[in-house]
């Protein structure tokens, strides 16, 4: 459980290993707020390697985008299974993301 | 992750309830225990019985809820105070009854998070979810108890 990034022609790809729950929404939040501090401002997260995501890890979710916006950023998300995406859809969730198969269409789309 | 010895104690289930398995649970009020009382429990209630990956997702997002509600909003991570959790695993279906030590709450309270007005709040998913993914979620009179019954088909 944990979240690696790399920088991609100025985007910042976070791809989480593992679930993103109450346990851990902190360490995801308090790693985009580095980054958006660092002057970054595009981001894609990846769940590609996440089986399943809680309500906390939504609001997380939630918050960091708000706060890219505000800087005139945007977080988007990639790499969802099926249940996620569904999980999204029924939160409309699906409406507040911009959502990609993968990490590289979400890159391109930028 | 805190290093979590989790003592899980499994027992036949005879009539009128059975025949099938009771699993039971005890966590202390610390949500860094929630991932691996989850991976545990989801693999308890799965174990030698038919379950699909969507059953698996479901229960993983619903123990996920449940846990974090008993041990943040029921328990308010005071230590000392413990989260009971038993599975009653059945052909058809598998019942979680989970307990907290807190005052409760009233569940009819909880505004529905998908209205525009809600979309961009952090917080107020959990019981949407848990009650969208089960077949069943019944709260007891004081709130500080949960039945949730997910059948397996």
């Amino acid at each position: 459980m944990g979240f690696s990034e790399t920088r991609q022609g100025g985007v910042v790809v976070v791809r989480a290993e593992g679930q993103l729950i109450v346990g851990n929404r902190h360490e995801l939040k308090e790693l985009v707020a580095r980054r958006l501090a660092d002057g970054e401002r595009r981001f894609v997260i990846d769940f590609s390697g996440t089986g399943y995501i809680d309500s906390s890890g939504l609001g997380a979710l939630v918050t960091m985008a708000r706060q890219a916006r505000e800087q005139g950023g945007e977080l988007r998300i990639a790499g969802l299974n099926d249940d996620l995406r569904a999980l999204f859809e029924l939160t409309k969730l699906d409406t507040l993301f911009a959502i990609s198969d993968t990490a590289e269409q979400a890159l391109a789309s930028f | 992750m805190a290093s979590l010895r989790i003592c899980v104690r499994r027992a036949p289930l005879e009539a009128p309830d059975g025949p099938g398995t009771a699993v039971s649970v005890r966590l202390p009020s610390d949500v860094d225990c929630i991932e691996e009382a989850v991976a545990l429990l989801t693999y308890h209630c799965t174990a030698g019985m038919r379950a699909s990956s969507r059953l698996r997702f479901r229960l993983q997002v619903v123990l996920a809820e449940a846990l974090a509600n008993a041990m943040l909003r029921g328990n308010r991570e005071q230590p000392g105070k413990w989260v009971d959790v038993r599975a009653v695993l059945l052909p058809e279906l598998v019942r979680l009854h989970i307990a907290d030590e807190g005052p409760g709450f009233d569940p009819a309270a909880v505004p529905e998070p998908v209205s525009p007005a809600r979309l961009q709040e952090p917080n107020g998913r959990g019981l949407f979810l848990m009650r969208h993914l089960a077949d069943s979620v019944d709260f007891n009179a004081q709130g500080n108890s949960v039945c949730i019954t997910l059948r397996r088909s």
